[in-house]
Parts: structure tokens; C-alpha cells; sequence
């Protein structure tokens, strides 16, 4: 079963990596067949003007964003890659801290909406709409309201946590809205019985209806926690934090023309950030759900 | 029960992953890691400092050289203030964090400070930091822009969000209908579209977007761009430029708070010494801007400094100090161009906290004027390292 189990992992790895490489190939195809016709010049209809140009400041060959990687700016003793890497770790920090408030957040409407039909024929829309304000309008109010009114937390309120507070507010939504689902998801022979047991209802909340809703509380901790790393990226790009992938991201954009290459690192790097929260998660699911015969999407 | 383990789970997770940073060192050394206002522990020092929050208008480089060196060369200290450096996010308007009191002072341009200001915040201008402005019109030399009315039927690049007036205005000077006789198209914050040939002329910054054109390698002659394959539209010279960087206090707290506006003389005081310690002393300067964004690049923040200097010197009337026709000039684009509906009444800008900052400072035999300044010249390398 391990051994089978190990094979799966290691097909898995092998796929994505083929497919890491066939799209550098396909980047490089394009690139080379856009500089092969001149792209820049002719007005051949589709490369270079519906799909992006492909000179070298557009996009930057395959070994030059590799290369970008490993090169060291200004003579400091590390690469840029490392660099981005521990940017993404405070990054990473915002999205967990956000993730987990969310996490609670989201759980918490679940529970209270799920308790009484009028309650959630009435609330469930304002949990829609929260979710339509967009995020650069929160982001300012935010960080004012979290550097002058955190007084009373017993620990000292940082920026960065108002970040947190950001990626919360993407990441409660989908918690919520299938854990709603899921609690609701017990069949009525399941809660009838229940009810013969004469359990209160905190017990079938406990035992009957929070089991039931894993899988449901699983994809939207999937959808979650990487909407929480997005989160964190534009909190961080709207509210001026130091640190972080979404500053890298912002001030490799603003000096893109000298070092596009750059701006590609980062932004692969907030995409691994991504696949490294989403494995996570799906780790912890098959950690917990395997054993109900519940196959983990990994 | 059982629900109780993967939410265990996950917060474990979510500490593992926290615990991982925690490791990390700081990228941004922060000699004062103390954040907001409110610095409950006793200072060391044996004089008590007066904790001060500013809040920048952009992230950290040379264009706040001054606040970093004062900061961190204790200037601020020196006057009794412990100042914590905000830096600001594409988001944050400083005036509004000011008026909101999340602040105690700003860094905000001119326009973008009296425009919160008619909608009912009651900030006011201490200090006119920079006495010129510096955004240009950016084009290559052979496409043949050499006046402002040789726009006319280009494609003009602009960011718009507020950085297009010195340009509206400037067009409708020449005679130029700035919605017919140009084609107007939003430029992102580089330099790419100029480059690649999309647009004819492009906004730029003299102390960025323009170097950062000259730290790119000119695929004609295989080396950097050259100052003279660009050809450059300067408002400071049409007469349409409009106030850039300035220190903004809260009005209502200088009135009736008379600890706060002693300090905010202490604020410019120590705050123009560190730009007069910039202008001599640049090298170190654009070090220490370095030593608190350690990937920035060398050579680009040495440009950036050396323009920054010269936008601030020489200044007539002292570091600081507003110039009435400047700023009459700006409040004129900002009128005629619909940006204020009404010209700002007497309280926008006040020059009495700066005089007395700088009478501190001659005191002290500090130049606040600067006349023998002069541009250095800053050699540009690839990518601005």
C-alpha cells in the first residue's frame, strides 16, 4: 500500500515536471518563432501584436529568467533567488496568520448560519456581497485602523498584520460558504438518528455534522489558502509593508525595463508560494481523511 | 472530538509555517524596530525622546534620503525624537494617514496634499522640501519631439491617477487640445512602451523612469542609452511644473497642541540636516538608502540622489521654505485643470515652522541655501547596479 502510495508520488513528480519542461519549451518555441520572423518589424497578424512581442525585454529567454535565479545583485553574497525565498517566507507568514483567523472566521459563520434557516436566508447574501468590495478599497482603511486602534491587544500590532487581516477577508468566504454546504450536508436518516439518540445540539454538531463537512471544509481550504497568498501579495502592494513578495513583485515591475528577468523570478516565486500552501493542505487532508476512504486530491 | 485534530492541525501548520521566517533574518535592517506611536517601553537613552511617526509616500530610495540619513545618523535623536519611517504602498495616501493621526507627518506632493485637504482634511504644508518639479516628457531624439508643441498628433504616454496635469496643462499652453490633437494612453510605471516603440513620448521621472532608460542597453549600438539619443520636455521649464515633496503637518494639532508643533520644528530641523548632509556628502548618503534596501541598485540611487539634490538645491529662500510664485503656479495648474474646484485659503502652507528650523540650523553653521551646489555626474551602469 506505501510502496503503491510512493509510486503515485513519485508519477506526480515526474508530470509535473515534464510539464515544467515542455512549457519552457513551448516559452521558447514562441519566443524563437516571434524573433525568427521579426516580429517587431512585420505585421504578421497574430505574434507581436495579439500575443505579447518576443524580444528579449518582453520576454527574457529561459536561461536569462534561470540565470536571474542565481544572480547576485550589487555584489551582495546572495542570490536573488534566496532573496526571493525569504521574502516569500514573510509573505507566507501573512497568509498562514490570515489563513488561520479565516479559517476560524469562516467556520464560525458556518456554524452560527447553519443553526437557524431565517438567519441564513438573511446573511448569506451580506457574506456575497463582502466578498464584491474590492480589496485596494479595504487596504488603506486597514492599515489606519490597525496602527490606531490595535491599543488594547496585549502584544504590539505591526503592519503586516493588517496584511494578515487582508488575505482574512479572501479566505474566510470559501471556508464559510462550504462549510455551510457541508454542515448541511448529513442525509435526514443520519440526523433523524440523532435525534433518537436524544443528542443535544451541540453533540450532532460535533459528531455528526463538523465530520460530515470535511470534504467539503477540505476544497475550501484549497481555494482558501491560496486566495490567502493572493491576498497577502496585493495587501502587501496596496498597504506599503516592508518585506515581502508583493513589494519584490511591485519594485521589480517598476524597474522592469533594466531587469526583466526579475520580474519573472518573483512572480514564479509567488506561484510556488501558491503550490507549496496548496500541498500543504492537501497533505494535512490525506494525513486525516485517507483513513475514511476519502482519496485526497494531491 | 474529531474536529478538534485538523483544526490542531492546522494551526500547527500555520506555526511551522511561521516558525520558518522566524529564522530568517530582517532583509531591512530597522535600528528601531518600535512601530506606531505608542513605545511603551522606557528609552535607554538618558534623555526621554519624543516618538514620531512619518509616513512616505513611496517605498524606500533616494528620494527620502534626508528622513533615512537624519534617522540614521541620529540627527533626529539629537533633537529629541525617536522616528519611525512608513513607507507607503500604491494605496496609501499619505494625507489621509496624517489627517487620520496614524501619522504625525506626511511626505506628499503638493496637489496630492491639498486635494484631501478641500475634501475636509485639515493638513497644512510645513515645509517645501523640493523647489522644483521633477516630472519630464521623455522621447527619443530622432523621433523629432523638441517642443511641446511638436507632440501634437504623437502618441504621449502618461500614469495618470494625478500625474497627467503637468502635461494637460502644458499641451493647452501650446495651443494644443490635449483630447484631439494628442492621443493620450495610460503608461505602466516603466519604461517598456518607449522603448519598444509604442508610444512617442513618455512620462518619466528625471530621478527614475529617465535613468532607468539610460541603464538599458541600446540594442542599435549594443551599449547604454546615451542622454543625447533622448530628447526631453521639462516643465520647470514651460512654467506649467507643479510642487512635488513636502512635509505636511496636522493643522488643527499645531494650533492647539504646542508640544506637537515644537516638535514639528525639531522634525524640519533635523530632517533638512540630513538633506544638506545628502547634498555634501552623497556617497554616504546613497549608502545608507542601501543599507535599508540592500537590492536596490548602486549606480541607479547615486542618479537618483544627485537629481533629488538638485531639485531641493540651490533654494533661495532657505531648504524648505515655500516660494509663493511656485506654489501659485501649482495652485493655477491644479485650478485651471479641475484638479482643486477652488484656490486653497492661507492655511494650506505655512513657512513659520521651517524659519525657525532654520534659523536653528544657522545657528549651528548648517547651509540651508545651498547656492554652490552643483550636479555631480553619476555614471549609469546596466540595470542601474
Amino acid at each position: 500500500m506505501g510502496l503503491k502510495r510512493l509510486r503515485g508520488s513519485l508519477r506526480q513528480v515526474i508530470v509535473f515536471s515534464l510539464f515544467v519542461v515542455l512549457l519552457m519549451a513551448g516559452y521558447s518555441a514562441y519566443k524563437g518563432f516571434g524573433q525568427s520572423i521579426d516580429d517587431a518589424q512585420t505585421d504578421w497578424p497574430v505574434v507581436g501584436s495579439i500575443l505579447p512581442r518576443t524580444d528579449d525585454l518582453t520576454m527574457p529567454s529561459v536561461f536569462e529568467i534561470i540565470a536571474g535565479v542565481f544572480a547576485e545583485p550589487r555584489g551582495l553574497n546572495e542570490a536573488f533567488g534566496s532573496i526571493v525565498l525569504r521574502e516569500a517566507a514573510i509573505t507566507l507568514r501573512e497568509a498562514a496568520v490570515g489563513f488561520s483567523v479565516g479559517v476560524i472566521v469562516g467556520l464560525t459563520i458556518a456554524i452560527v448560519l447553519s443553526s437557524s434557516q431565517l438567519l441564513e436566508r438573511a446573511l448569506v447574501p451580506h457574506v456575497i456581497a463582502s466578498q464584491t468590495i474590492p480589496l485596494i478599497a479595504i487596504a488603506p482603511i486597514v492599515v489606519i485602523w490597525g496602527r490606531k486602534n490595535m491599543d488594547f491587544l496585549p502584544w504590539e500590532w505591526h503592519d503586516w498584520m493588517s496584511v494578515s487581516l487582508i488575505a482574512t477577508y479572501l479566505t474566510f468566504f470559501p471556508v464559510a460558504i462550504n462549510g455551510l454546504r457541508g454542515l448541511h450536508s448529513p442525509s435526514s436518516e443520519a440526523l433523524e438518528l440523532m435525534d433518537s439518540y436524544a443528542a443535544r445540539r451541540g453533540q450532532t454538531l460535533w459528531r455528526l455534522r463538523l465530520p460530515a463537512s470535511l470534504p467539503y471544509l477540505f476544497s475550501a481550504f484549497k481555494i482558501a489558502a491560496t486566495a490567502s497568498v493572493v491576498g497577502a501579495i496585493v495587501g502587501e502592494i496596496s498597504a506599503g509593508v516592508t518585506g515581502g513578495l508583493g513589494r519584490r513583485i511591485l519594485l521589480e515591475a517598476q524597474r522592469y525595463t533594466t531587469g526583466p528577468e526579475r520580474l519573472y523570478v518573483a512572480v514564479l516565486g509567488a506561484a510556488a508560494l501558491g503550490i507549496f500552501v496548496f500541498l500543504c493542505i492537501s497533505l494535512l487532508e490525506y494525513s486525516l481523511v485517507r483513513r475514511k476512504g476519502t482519496e485526497a486530491i494531491l | 472530538m474529531r474536529i478538534l485534530v485538523p483544526l490542531l492541525a492546522l494551526s500547527l501548520l500555520a506555526a511551522a509555517c511561521g516558525d520558518d521566517d522566524e529564522a530568517e533574518p530582517d532583509p531591512e535592517p530597522a535600528p528601531e524596530a518600535t512601530d506606531g506611536d505608542d513605545a511603551t517601553e522606557p528609552e535607554p537613552e538618558p534623555a526621554e525622546l519624543t516618538p514620531v511617526t512619518l509616513q512616505l509616500q513611496w517605498f524606500t530610495q533616494a528620494q527620502f534620503a534626508g528622513y533615512y540619513a537624519a534617522r540614521d545618523l541620529g540627527f533626529y535623536n539629537d533633537v529629541g525624537l525617536d522616528v519611525t519611517i512608513l513607507e507607503g504602498g500604491v494605496d496609501i495616501v499619505p494625507a489621509s494617514v496624517l489627517d487620520s493621526g496614524a501619522a504625525d507627518f506626511a511626505v506628499s506632493w503638493v496637489p496630492r496634499g491639498l486635494v484631501p485637504r478641500e475634501e475636509g482634511a485639515n493638513i497644512t504644508n510645513i515645509a517645501q522640501v523640493f523647489q522644483r518639479s521633477a516630472t519630464l516628457q521623455v522621447s527619443f531624439a530622432d523621433s523629432g519631439i523638441n517642443s511641446v508643441s511638436d507632440l501634437a498628433g504623437r502618441t504621449v504616454g502618461n500614469w495618470g491617477f494625478g500625474n497627467e496635469f503637468e502635461l494637460l496643462a502644458g499641451l493647452r499652453k501650446n495651443g494644443l487640445d490635449p483630447q484631439s490633437d494628442v492621443t493620450l494612453v495610460q503608461q505602466n510605471f516603466d519604461m517598456l512602451a518607449l522603448i519598444s516603440g509604442d508610444i512617442d513620448a513618455a512620462q518619466a521621472m528625471i530621478y527614475n523612469e529617465y535613468a532607468q532608460v539610460l541603464e538599458t542597453i541600446n540594442p542599435a549600438t549594443g551599449e547604454l542609452y546615451q542622454p543625447e539619443d533622448l530628447n526631453i520636455i521639462d516643465w520647470n521649464d514651460e512654467g506649467t511644473a507643479m510642487l512635488q515633496d513636502a512635509l505636511w503637518a496636522d493643522a488643527d494639532r499645531l494650533e492647539s497642541d504646542a508640544d506637537y508643533r515644537d516638535v514639528a520644528v525639531r522634525f524640519v530641523e533635523a530632517s533638512i540636516r540630513g538633506w544638506a548632509h545628502c547634498r555634501d556628502n552623497s556617497d554616504a548618503c546613497v549608502e545608507i538608502v542601501l543599507n535599508n534596501v540592500p537590492t536596490l541598485g548602486q549606480s541607479h540611487q547615486a542618479w537618483q540622489l544627485n537629481e533629488i539634490s538638485s531639485l531641493i538645491w540651490p533654494s533661495p529662500l532657505g531648504a524648505g521654505v515655500m516660494d509663493p510664485d511656485l506654489w501659485a503656479q501649482t495652485v493655477d495648474v491644479a485650478t485651471s485643470e479641475g484638479i482643486l474646484a477652488a484656490a486653497p485659503d492661507d492655511g494650506a502652507y505655512r513657512t513659520d515652522i521651517a524659519e525657525e528650523a532654520l534659523a536653528n540650523l544657522r545657528d549651528q553653521g548648517v547651509d540651508v541655501v545651498g547656492s554652490g551646489f552643483e550636479r555631480i555626474v553619476v555614471e549609469l551602469l546596466e540595470g542601474g547596479e
